[in-house]
């Protein structure tokens, strides 16, 4: 045998760990054509994804409510956004009151300073974390790693993925780009003490985790965590898992710091009844999750005894000043839009350069990054442009979204951010055809037809094998086209609009 | 701590983002339903928690009335070497236990935590819809730790804990939201390799409910 040098047969997804976990790597259109050409990747996403959409069709059938718990959790939503200082100055008196810390995070840089230094003064070399978006957005694990702690994901996917070296590509099942004889060798080479013989079984490779992780959960010090939610009215927080080691974190150890997107506070207690019944139910198909645990600061002889909470911005107030995008903000992370989406089923999460994948990535990263901002981090020339047009408009996210997001108008509007970057040059005659077809589409009165064109198209060249897109290809490649409309009738309707 | 300029300048940046034209405010419809149709402890919502709790795989044993728990803890527990009991569980429960009944005083390391195979529990509260047991850290319950360490856990379900729906639970619940709260929805799963559930990760892999109360058949 040659000398080990890395994993050869396991594929590195994407070749070197990004420096901005928000977005990296190519535009949308260059990554897909890359992805599209993985047909190992497309069946495991083909299989999974419809796995987790029939789960989420019956239980969600099972509710003779459920129409009725979406729109309360849209309205929820809504009325957190537009109180939200007081929401947030609620939650920070509650959480004190208990005997909490809480910080304020106005970007990734922030976050990541207070962070490490919690870590820090509480002297750990090694945290133990809990599955957490927030801390993937601001690449928590490479601070800490800079400073000389180890971060040890404890989720078994996350796991897979950070000891692949890889990126996650998908929300609630970060390794679903990897099957089983990938996630053998990963753990026979890199675990470290993996098991000899270890099988490509499920419930081996599942065992083995957990006989990794026992003896750091019993000896961490410090627990790094997300939060699916925080009540201002009581200052209670929530972490929704199943495997157990979010409890293994949240309980065992001295010190926990748990990161939060402002936009994850919810007003009063009560309101668990509606997001504790819409987020399970959309996001794994289950009735319930295994575990949700709560905790309302720190509670003397039960669990740590000292507890920090990072509310974090990081772009989120600038997702919020766009009055229609804005509702992004609503997202709970189920993941079932990632789940219905023709789009994401093919190219996969890497295509998306984003910790946020899918159709809720295409309207929440170009917002956080602020999308043809002046202002904004990547000015006119902004890598995220190419997500909103990463969609067939087909509608499928909308439906699915248990807090019914209109996932398909904002990225029509977001496609005329982005073309529009500077707020406004002399428009070409694309331009306002593509301005005219955004504002129709956000009326809701097109969209349906446009939605069915596109899924005809799909339809049609789907089942070739495919190296470009199954949907009209210029939909990616060249950024101003209209999916899916009926150009004359378009244009029509644009000459008697604009002849008023 | 808390840089009061970072709050500050969050707090205006929101401001001015929701600026003119914040979201509309409006009312929230609670349409759904905020109450189940099956009655608290009824014989059809217990047999609902049965069949859910199966359904996610926790081992079920139904009992008329507390005389039988005794008897049914005991055969839960039969082949295990000690079990950890917190403070408040009924000395009663503990009646046909062979196993070493170990007690959290003074509190028991993680270490000899992990050494001890099974702990018995009550609950504050169990939902029959969704198949979940509810533990709020009250008597009979214990520190969130003792629930979780152990990998055989024994709860001790009585009828008028268990209520038909999500919104019954979180009412009971909001008498005290201060309390750590636990949700137990079966043992711990995971299907995270290309999504095969495996039930049994790092939280209890054998969970075994005893229902104390009628059955309607
Ligand atoms: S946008 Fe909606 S469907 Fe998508 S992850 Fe967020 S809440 Fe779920």
């Amino acid at each position: 045998m040659s000398t080990y040098l890395g994993m050869p047969t396991v594929r590195p997804h994407p070749d070197t760990p990004p420096a901005a976990p928000l977005r990296w790597g190519p535009s949308f259109p260059q990554a897909a054509r890359q992805t599209l050409r993985d047909e190992q990747l497309r069946a495991n996403l083909r299989t999974a994804t419809r796995t987790i959409r029939d789960k989420r069709r019956r239980v969600t059938a099972e509710l003779g409510d459920w129409e009725q718990l979406r729109d309360a959790g849209a309205a929820i939503k809504a009325d957190v956004m537009s109180r939200l200082p007081e929401l947030l100055i609620e939650l920070e008196a509650n959480v004190t009151a208990r005997g909490g810390v809480v910080h304020w995070a106005r970007d990734a840089a922030e976050a990541n300073a207070i962070v490490t230094g919690i870590v820090r003064a509480a002297g750990a070399r090694e945290v133990v974390k809990v599955k957490s978006m927030a801390t993937q957005e601001i690449g928590l694990n490479d601070a800490l790693a800079a400073v000389g702690v180890d971060a040890v994901e404890t989720d078994l996917a996350e796991r897979i993925v950070q000891l692949a070296g890889d990126m996650p590509s998908h929300i609630l099942v970060p390794a679903i780009h990897r099957n089983r004889a990938e996630i053998q060798e990963i753990f026979a080479h890199r675990m470290g003490d993996a098991p000899p013989g270890l099988s490509d079984e499920p419930r081996a490779l599942a065992m083995a985790a957990r006989a990794h992780l026992r003896a750091r959960f019993l000896r961490a010090e410090v627990a790094i965590s997300g939060a699916n939610l925080a009540i201002a009215e009581t200052g209670t927080v929530a972490v929704v898992e199943s495997e157990g080691n979010g409890r293994m974190c949240l309980t065992l150890p001295r010190v926990l710091v748990t990161a939060m997107g402002i936009e994850k506070v919810l007003p009063t207690f009560a309101d668990l009844e509606v997001f504790l019944q819409l987020l399970p139910r959309s996001s794994t198909g289950e009735r319930m999750n295994p575990y949700t645990s709560m905790w309302t600061g720190v509670t003397p002889g039960d669990g740590p005894s000292e507890f920090h909470l990072v509310l974090l911005d990081n772009g989120r107030t600038r997702a919020l000043a766009d009055e229609l995008g804005r509702q992004a903000l609503h997202c709970i992370r189920c993941s079932a839009c990632l789940n219905v989406c023709p789009v994401y089923e093919h190219t996969g999460g890497h295509a998306y350069g984003s910790v946020y994948p899918g159709p809720i990535g295409a309207i929440l990263t170009p917002q956080l990054l602020g999308l043809g901002d002046e202002g904004g981090p990547f000015g006119a020339h902004d890598p995220t442009g190419s997500l909103p047009f990463a969609s067939t408009l087909c509608g499928a996210c909308y439906e699915a979204c248990p807090v019914k997001i209109d996932i398909p108008s904002a990225l029509i509007h977001l496609r005329e951010r982005a073309l529009h970057p500077d707020g406004g040059h002399p428009p070409t005659a694309t331009d306002l055809a593509m301005g005219a077809a955004a504002r129709v589409l956000a009326s809701g009165r097109l969209l349906r037809l446009a939605g069915r064109a596109a899924a005809l198209v799909g339809r049609v060249t789907g089942g070739r094998p495919i190296h470009r897109l199954p949907w009209p290809g210029s939909l990616w490649t060249r950024v101003r086209d209209v999916p899916g409309l009926p150009r004359r009738s378009l244009s029509a309707w644009w000459r008697d609009r604009g002849s008023r | 701590m808390t840089d009061p300029t970072a709050r500050e300048e969050m707090l205006a940046r929101i401001r001015a983002a929701l600026g003119a034209r914040p979201p509309a405010a409006t009312a929230v419809p609670r349409d759904y339903q905020r109450v189940g149709s099956l009655g608290r402890g009824s014989a059809e919502v217990l047999d609902l928690l049965a069949d859910r709790l199966e359904d996610y795989r926790a081992t079920v044993v139904r009992v008329a009335g507390p005389d039988g728990v005794p008897a049914a803890v005991g055969a839960l527990l039969a082949e295990v070497g000690s079990v950890v009991a917190p403070e408040g569980v009924p000395d009663a429960w503990l009646g046909a236990i062979t196993a070493d009944v170990r007690r959290d005083e003074p509190a028991l390391t993680h270490a000899e935590l992990d050494a001890v195979p099974a702990v018995l529990t009550g609950c504050r509260v169990a939902v029959a819809e969704t198949g979940t047991v509810v533990l709020d850290g009250s008597a009979g319950q214990g520190r969130r730790a003792l629930t979780l360490v152990p990998d055989r856990h024994v709860v001790v379900v009585l009828a008028d804990q268990v209520v038909h729906a999500v919104p019954d639970a979180v009412a009971v619940l909001a008498a005290h939201p201060e309390r750590p709260l636990t949700w137990i929805s079966g043992p711990s799963a995971t299907s995270d390799i290309e999504l095969v559930r495996v039930e049994g990760v790092h939280g209890p892999r054998d969970l075994r409910v005893v229902i104390v109360g009628r059955t309607s058949s």
